[in-house]
């Protein structure tokens, strides 16, 4: 390894020892010394845009962006010197001038960088007439708002649209002004992964729901209303109510849905066991058949519209089992009605997500058993933690509660699908068990899958099968694999694909901020919960025994529960200016 | 000193590289521009034998060496002439370039219409030499260095964050010299000790005798006016360093010598409408920035405001003015307040 220098400089009188190549910024952070930032994001590139983060460096004229300087012997640096804080201030104002502020109803729920530095920093924040009052409106199918007149201009959003692929969202000059707009390009759709959300420093982007919408599910009258939450919610939630990042509050959110009014609480974990076990079922058949390999999981609705829309000739290589969610939505409609004698059109389903595209896969038509949908809502994380805050719901004071019987109560397999490489470590465990079913030692933990990376391979012996297997979170990478596919078709067997960083934990639906650091605390909890779990086989759940062993009595009932269908799709998202 | 080589019939650059030959007197042009103290012409005022030592120094496969012939700046036209009248002294001096830094490769990045005006001529003078035309792209902001990087790339042709300095990473990752056009038609004099400390000023506006001069560098601007003839005989102010970046000056404050462009337009004080003339250059700033830092694109809009509305309120000017200089992320929105503070203190706010 090459030896890093040490350089000695010295920050608001501080002296420190560090090393060469880091920006002032990476230093002051590791030595506790807040500079503000606004553009700046872990997760992207230093675009050095807002100007916030300026500092002063003592014989240099001007003043420099932290974010973007590196340090040199000997610099002497001021971050917060009168010079500095009016200059924030001026910049503030001038960032406020073109954010139509619309406060109460805001993805930051109050907690806004942009507030926190007005007040900080004493900002007249109406000092210039706010001049995008005019500014379009865009909304991205049911599921995304973009609106332009709230926007700072700091580009985040085209960045990590084009990470993830897409190129939905681009620089267009209007007027002698650049701004962010969408494409009109018939080649070019969102996919709804929301990335450009979480990003977002200036609340730009939100759910098409985020607001007004929320109580929709609360209006039906005379009905059975039921939610479930998915894998990643648990440990999400609780950032918004002051836990710990990655806090499982599984027992706390249960209870506090309850007080909302719902009927029960079931597990989306529950749902997952059966994906994993007919996504392995589907799996070893076609490795058997050789055919329609390497096979792609499709829980992910952003991947797989990513795929109808950019790569329809892979539509056969998606995995027909469908989302946990909406296995668990048709098994309450159908087994559970049943068992209860329930009409299931007086059932109400909800599904808290940790996802925007939610929104959008429920509306699909294949999915409909007997021509009703096995989900009614969609409500995000940060939905469901506003409408606790209405409600003056305090997660961190209600009491405790179990989930519900019968599908409460999942394997831990079901719940690590919410971060990447979950997905195929359930399924394959499954494989697993049916295929080395005579070895006593069952491999529980793929270790060797996990992993921060956005694109990781391995090879996984099972009894005598070795497969070739990929994970990718991150579209941009999926791309980058794809076209690897393209040219040696064999080269895997099977590749779990999240539209998001790190998988649902990272996904378009989850608190703010999200980024690498808070993926990783988030992902690393289900992991622990997985590892507390009695039971960590998904087709060990007594659940998913009586389901199989009673319910799903012909394959036809399997198959409308429990598969779909996919279909090649032309631009959704119009554009109207 | 065996610089007539270079203008050998048969003289083969490549092979002379290859074979070593030459380099031995090539060494001490560096010294050479150090001891005149010649300074870049783009405005900048660096000193030149700097830049070049930073590009020799560079340890990298491959050095790229770029003659900046973008002029954007309205009132200087100054390359335009030397490239009528000089080319070939100017080619000179990226050959010296060239063989002291043992660079690849060199660049002639040019203005539209100068690129179709001179393009053949230059042909025929460039040879065999490894010295390509480029012509650069529409957009005032394509002549600053980065962003030309990016042009010759085939890039969008916009700033990028510095460092990395050009001369430590510039085309394609390689250490680069960027020289003006005027800057290399003086280290061809500086290389022949032909240099006597001179330099081209354009003088433009309400003049009798508008025109490129050739005179020396100390010269105040009073004495560059009256030695060409052009100084007015009516109240007068002037604007130095550029028709949309250039300081504006009053008459009294002409005995100083330009330090950036040497460019100098003169209007009559009576007859000039000051908002008119700053209508001018925010317009064209309005236009040509990039839009992505803060300052510069909001106080560019919000100053294009006050001067529309043809109402300054002092308050936020100097809260603009403040921020332009010291936090925009390019040359360009750190100049962009120096016209417009200039002529409002000196012609509109004046006691």
């Amino acid at each position: 390894m090459e030896k890093v220098k040490k350089i000695k400089i010295v920050i608001d009188n501080k002296k420190i020892l560090s090393q060469e190549g880091k920006t002032i910024l990476e230093v002051a952070k590791e030595n506790n010394i807040e500079i503000p930032t606004l553009c700046y994001h872990p997760d992207l590139k230093v675009k050095a845009n807002c100007r916030i983060c300026v500092v002063e460096i003592k014989g240099k004229k001007g003043l420099f962006p932290a974010c973007a300087t590196k340090i040199e012997e000997g610099m002497e640096i001021f971050t917060n010197s009168e010079k500095v804080k009016r200059a924030r201030k001026i910049n503030l104002e001038l960032i406020f001038s073109q954010h139509c502020e619309e406060c109460i109803d805001c993805v930051y729920n109050f907690n806004c960088q942009l507030l926190r530095l007005a007040r900080e920093y004493k900002v007249e924040i109406s000092r210039f007439k706010d001049r995008k009052k005019n500014y379009p409106i865009y909304n991205f199918s049911n599921c995304l708002i973009f609106d332009s007149s709230k926007c700072i201009d700091c580009r985040n959003c085209v960045e990590v649209c084009k990470n993830q692929g897409v190129g939905f969202l681009e620089i267009r000059k209007k007027g002698h002004l650049f701004q962010v707009a969408p494409s009109k390009d018939p080649h070019k759709d969102c996919v709804f992964c929301g990335q450009c959300l979480l990003h977002c420093p200036a609340g730009a982007f939100e759910g098409k729901s985020e607001f007004e919408e929320i109580r929709a599910p609360f209006s039906e009258k005379g009905k059975i209303l039921i939610f479930q939450f998915a894998p990643a919610i648990r440990v999400t939630i609780g950032e918004e109510f002051g836990f710990q990042l990655g806090e499982d509050v599984t027992k706390k959110l249960v209870s506090a849905i309850k007080k909302l009014g719902a009927d029960l609480v079931f597990d989306t974990c529950v749902g997952a066991d059966f994906t994993s076990l007919e996504e392995g079922e589907e799996l070893i058949e076609r490795l058997e058949k050789k055919e329609k390999l390497p096979m792609f999981t499709s829980c992910c609705p952003s991947w797989v519209k990513f795929v109808e829309f950019y790569y329809p000739e892979l539509i056969p290589h998606l995995t027909e089992v469908r989302s946990p969610h909406i296995i668990l939505g048709g098994l309450i409609k159908t087994f559970w009605a049943e068992k209860e004698r329930i009409d299931p059109k007086k059932i109400v389903v909800v599904s808290i997500m940790p996802c925007i595209s939610k929104k959008y896969e429920i509306k699909r038509e294949k999915l409909k058993i007997n021509g009703i949908a096995p989900v009614d809502y969609v409500l995000t994380t940060r939905e469901l933690a506003r409408l606790f805050k209405e409600e003056k719901i305090n997660l961190k004071k209600i009491e405790e509660r179990e989930p519900d019987l019968p599908l409460g109560f999942p394997s831990g397999a079901g719940i690590i699908y919410g971060t990447s490489g979950g997905v195929m470590e359930s399924a394959l465990r499954y494989v697993g068990k049916k295929l080395a079913f005579k070895k006593k030692n069952i491999k529980i933990e793929l270790k060797q899958i996990r992993g921060k990376e956005g694109i990781r391979e391995a090879e996984i012996k099972i009894g005598d099968k070795k497969i070739k297997i990929a994970i990718l979170s991150g579209l941009g990478n999926a791309k980058k694999v794809i076209e690897k596919i393209k040219e040696n078709p064999s080269s895997y067997d099977y590749i779990e694909v999240m539209a998001c960083p790190g998988g649902c934990i990272g996904g378009g639906g989850q608190p703010l901020p999200t980024n690498f650091e808070i993926r990783k605390k988030r992902g690393r909890s289900l992991y622990k919960i997985d590892l507390r779990s009695k039971i960590r086989l998904p087709d060990e759940n007594p659940v998913v025994k009586e389901v199989y062993e009673k319910f799903f009595t012909s394959k036809e009932k399997v198959k409308s529960i429990c598969y779909t269908k996919f279909f090649p799709k032309k631009r959704e998202v119009k554009i109207y200016e | 000193m065996s610089f007539l080589l270079l203008k050998q019939k048969n003289f083969s650059f490549i092979k002379a590289i290859k074979e070593g030959d030459f380099l031995f007197f090539m060494e001490d042009i560096i010294l050479k521009l150090k001891e005149c103290q010649l300074l870049g012409r783009s405005g900048s005022n660096f000193p030149t034998w700097l830049k070049w030592e930073m590009v020799k120094k560079a340890k990298a496969k491959k050095k790229y060496v770029v003659c900046n012939g973008a002029e954007g700046e309205p009132g200087v036209f100054k390359d335009k002439f030397l490239l009528e009248n000089f080319a070939e002294e100017v080619i000179e001096g990226i050959k010296i370039a060239l063989f002291t830094l043992k660079a690849e490769k060199a660049f002639l990045y040019l203005k539209k219409d100068y690129y179709q005006k001179f393009k053949e001529k230059l042909k025929k003078l460039i040879k065999n030499l490894p010295i390509i035309l480029f012509e650069k792209p529409e957009g005032y902001l394509a002549g600053e260095e980065t962003a030309l990087i990016q042009a010759i790339e085939g890039k969008t042709p916009l700033p990028t964050l510095k460092p990395p300095f050009p001369t430590e990473r510039g085309l394609f990752g390689y250490p680069t010299l960027i020289n003006n056009v005027e800057t290399f038609y003086y280290v061809g004099k500086v290389f022949n000790n032909e240099y006597q400390n001179k330099r081209f000023y354009c003088i433009s506006g309400e003049v009798k005798n508008p025109g490129v001069f050739e005179l020396p560098i100390d010269f105040s601007i009073l004495e560059v006016l009256k030695s060409t003839n052009n100084l007015p005989d009516f109240d007068f102010f002037v604007q130095v360093g550029g028709g949309a970046l250039g300081e504006i000056l009053l008459k009294r404050e002409l005995n100083q010598k330009i330090r950036g462009l040497a460019s100098i337009i003169v209007f009559n004080k009576e007859k000039t409408d000051p908002f008119s003339l700053m209508k001018n250059w925010v317009n064209l700033f309005l236009k040509e920035n990039c839009d992505r830092c803060v300052p510069c694109r909001e106080g560019v809009f919000r100053l294009a405001e006050m001067i529309e509305k043809r109402k300054l309120e002092k308050e936020k000017l100097e809260d603009l003015f403040f921020v332009l200089k010291n936090t925009s992320f390019c040359a360009l929105g750190k100049a962009v307040s120096l016209p417009f503070e200039s002529l409002i203190k000196k012609l509109l706010w004046k006691k």
